[in-house]
């Protein structure tokens, strides 16, 4: 809307039709805050909180737009659908470990939307009722129930999260249910008696008793391959064999756009209606077929084929064309091995985040002069600056220890560490550090002395006292064990 | 085998022996250490490329394997090609690595969770063949899992380095149980050669050669891996002048 765009403060809400009354169909936190809810009519709106804004619901246009939402959410997880009027479902089986976590995933997903200015929340949960559910009945933006767990959770939430038409919903309230608990625990029969089927339909999917497909979204501009069985399979060597042939085929296909894969989906249509997923990335565009087929057979064994697979996709969900590489022309350098294969073979077993390498940053706080990049970012040949030697295990949080030493600049006579009381015969330092001021404020004056010392046996620590062993101010003047030297 | 054979039966024999042990399409390049003492007790006059090597560490060194990484580091820095290192958990702090010799552009880093997603790495590592060294970090190893971890290194010819690293000292005792590691060895701190200013000397370890296929065990006093990764050895004589200590041996070095 732009500059004409309402502020934040004020009240809107989107009205439709439905019969031949306009009814308040959505509406923003200032509205609700006002006392507005879902189903009021518009004019009695208008009535009870003044300076509303009101608009006109279009229907068409925001499912148009979760739909772009959900082949945008394609990126996290290869089966998703939009959910009308206002969610997304994503099946994350078998895709969380490219993105570090299930929590991890759900708040990169949350944020990322945030960038865009939606509001979203979201939850991970054994099934879909019991996502769409935790999602929107929890206090939490984001909330990962425990395996197994969800259906115990979703017992305890209140029936307007069963997904049910507000007239049952209104007519469990009148008869004194709250929570699905209850309802749950009620005899199903006479119930079905009153309201319908799908009060137990939709209790038993949001307990996963029954189990809920849905049409994954696919786009047109994605490059696929399938192949329908008329026999169901179910081997791992068959499944292996056919994805196989599908690379073969997805390799050809991309061949004549210039493109290579850089994530691919490879989608299982079990008989029983369930959609089981593999999904891979790369690091570079790749269009090898020996290599992505292998990419994609390492991962079979997360696939339950169950009564056996009557379909199998695959989709470049992510394809790119190839960048230009410059040859190594001389004839004396030996070309570097290529190891983007290898990344990515570890990548999609143990996840992008545990993949790295170290590259130096200008601090002389030790935890802060290395950082991790990427496995195949360039190499620039930098290294560190190395006239103090360092120790080459570094402990994550310093460990405090017991000491003797003389102030100012003495290193101590003797420590004590993990129980251990170990005279030092040697020392070298001190080598001060200065906190990093433009840091933080605690820093500006805060000092570390480090010292490298030896004990009787030849075991060298790296130590330091916080504080320059004179101001107070500095630091506490408590020494500190923060690495083992060789 | 560096020594001329006797007669023409043993050298006829310690070919049969040879391909017994998999045959002439074997990789059998040395990476030598530079230490004329050390090669001369290994097969080969160096390590062997294309096969598993074991480190741990002495005393303390059992747990927190400092001397080990910079032990294996050094190794690593004077193969050609990337390096591997896989790791439980991360606490190596890249900065001394570098200082063995091991510049950061050249190492991956793969932090597994698990000492079974560590092992699948490390032969992962082993079997591709672009790469120089491959080190893993591990407490248990066992035969079968050595086994194949030296069928992948012999197929690539890079370098398997598995530091043996402990939660307690106790579990050390791990170590003594056979596995198919080509060699076997031990790092332990000594205390540093006094300086006749206060402060630390260059490191020095005792590096004990437990096992060698094909070969007898030994051990040195060695001085620690320097910026390019070699190490010297410990001439043993504190107060020789200046000149002398940059002569020859730290000139082998």
């Amino acid at each position: 809307m732009g500059q004409s765009a309402p502020s934040a403060e004020t009240p809107i809400v989107m009205l439709g039709r439905q019969g031949n009354r306009r009814l308040v169909l959505a509406f923003d936190t200032a509205a609700r805050a006002a006392g507005l809810r879902v189903g009021i009519p518009g004019s009695k709106a208008q009535v009870l909180v003044p300076n509303l804004q009101s608009f006109d619901l279009d229907a068409a246009g925001d499912a148009a737009a979760l739909d772009r939402m959900a082949l945008w959410s394609l990126r996290y997880a290869p089966i998703v659908a939009a959910d009308p009027p206002d969610g997304l479902i994503i099946d994350t089986t078998g895709a969380d470990h490219l993105h570090g976590g299930e929590e991890t995933m759900l708040e990169g997903l949350v944020s990322r939307m945030a960038v865009s200015g939606i509001e979203a929340r979201a939850a991970v949960a054994d099934t879909w009722g019991a996502a769409h559910a935790c999602a929107r009945y929890l206090a939490r933006p984001t909330f990962v129930a425990p395996v197994e767990r969800s259906s115990a959770i979703m017992l305890g939430l209140p029936i307007v999260a069963l997904r049910l038409p507000p007239d049952i919903v209104h007519g469990l309230q009148t008869l004194g249910f709250e929570r699905v608990g209850e309802v749950d625990a009620a005899p199903r029969a006479s119930l079905t008696l009153r309201f319908g089927p799908e009060l137990g339909r939709r209790l038993d999917q949001a307990t996963g008793r029954r189990s809920e497909p849905f049409e994954p979204i696919r786009s047109d501009e994605l490059i696929e391959v399938r192949r329908a069985f008329g026999e169901p399979i179910g081997a791992a060597e068959t499944i292996a064999r056919y994805a196989g042939k599908l690379v073969a085929a997805l390799c050809e296909a991309l061949e004549p756009k210039g493109l290579g894969a850089r994530r691919l989906d490879l989608l299982f249509h079990r008989v029983d209606n369930r959609i089981e997923a593999i999904r891979v990335g790369t690091a570079v565009p790749v269009r090898d077929v020996k290599r992505l087929t292998r990419l994609l057979t390492d991962r079979i064994e997360t696939v339950d084929p169950g009564f056996g697979i009557e379909l199998m996709t695959l989709t470049a969900t992510l394809a790119e064309p190839f960048g230009a590489k410059q040859i190594i022309s001389s004839l004396v350098e030996e070309p570097e091995p290529d190891i983007t294969d290898l990344i990515d073979t570890l990548t999609n077993r143990i996840g992008e985040q545990r993949l790295y390498r170290f590259s130096p940053v200008e601090s002389d706080v030790p935890e802060r002069s290395v950082r991790r990049v990427a496995a195949t970012a360039p190499d620039d040949g930098i290294s560190w600056p190395g006239e103090w030697p360092r120790p080459p295990r570094l402990l994550t949080h310093p460990e405090p220890i017991e000491t003797m030493a003389l102030l100012p600049d003495h290193p101590p006579v003797w420590f004590s560490w993990r129980g251990i009381r170990r005279r030092v015969t040697r020392a070298d330092g001190p080598e001060r550090v200065f906190g990093e001021w433009w840091q933080r404020d605690a820093e500006v004056i805060a000092v570390r002395d480090y010292f490298q010392v030896e004990d009787e046996a030849g075991d060298r620590f790296w130590i330091y006292r916080s504080g320059d062993g004179e101001d107070p101010e500095t630091g506490s003047h408590k020494w500190f064990l923060h690495g083992v030297f060789a | 085998m560096g020594q001329p054979a006797a007669s023409p039966a043993i050298a006829a024999l310690r070919e049969r022996i040879a391909r017994l042990e998999g045959g002439p399409a074997r990789n059998r390049a040395t990476l030598p250490f530079g230490v004329p003492a050390i090669d001369k007790v290994l097969p080969g006059g160096g390590l062997v490329l294309g096969a598993l090597h074991e480190i741990a560490g002495g005393r303390n060194g059992a747990i927190d394997g400092a001397a080990a990484a910079l032990f294996a580091a050094g190794i690593a820095a004077r193969t050609k090609g990337k390096v591997l290192w896989c790791v439980t958990r991360q606490d190596l702090f890249a900065p001394a690595l570098a200082q063995a010799g091991l510049l950061p552009g050249r190492v991956v880093y793969v932090e597994a969770g698990d000492e079974a997603a560590v092992l699948a790495c490390f032969e992962e590592g082993l079997r591709h063949g672009g790469l120089g060294a491959v080190v893993a970090e591990l407490a248990r190893l066992s035969m079968t899992a050595s086994r194949r971890l030296q069928l992948a290194a012999e197929t690539s010819g890079a370098v398997g380095i598995a530091i043996r690293r402990w939660r307690r000292q106790t579990e050390a005792t791990d170590f003594g149980q056979p596995t198919a590691a080509v060699t076997r060895w031990r790092v332990t701190a000594l205390p540093s050669r006094p300086l006749p200013v206060p402060g630390v000397g260059r490191a020095r370890w005792q590096l004990e050669l437990i096992r060698v296929r094909a070969g007898e065990s030994a051990d040195f006093e060695v001085e620690a891996c320097d910026a390019k990764g070699r190490l010297a050895l410990f001439s043993g004589l504190a107060d020789r002048s200046p000149a002398a200590r940059h002569g020859p041996v730290r000139a082998i070095g």
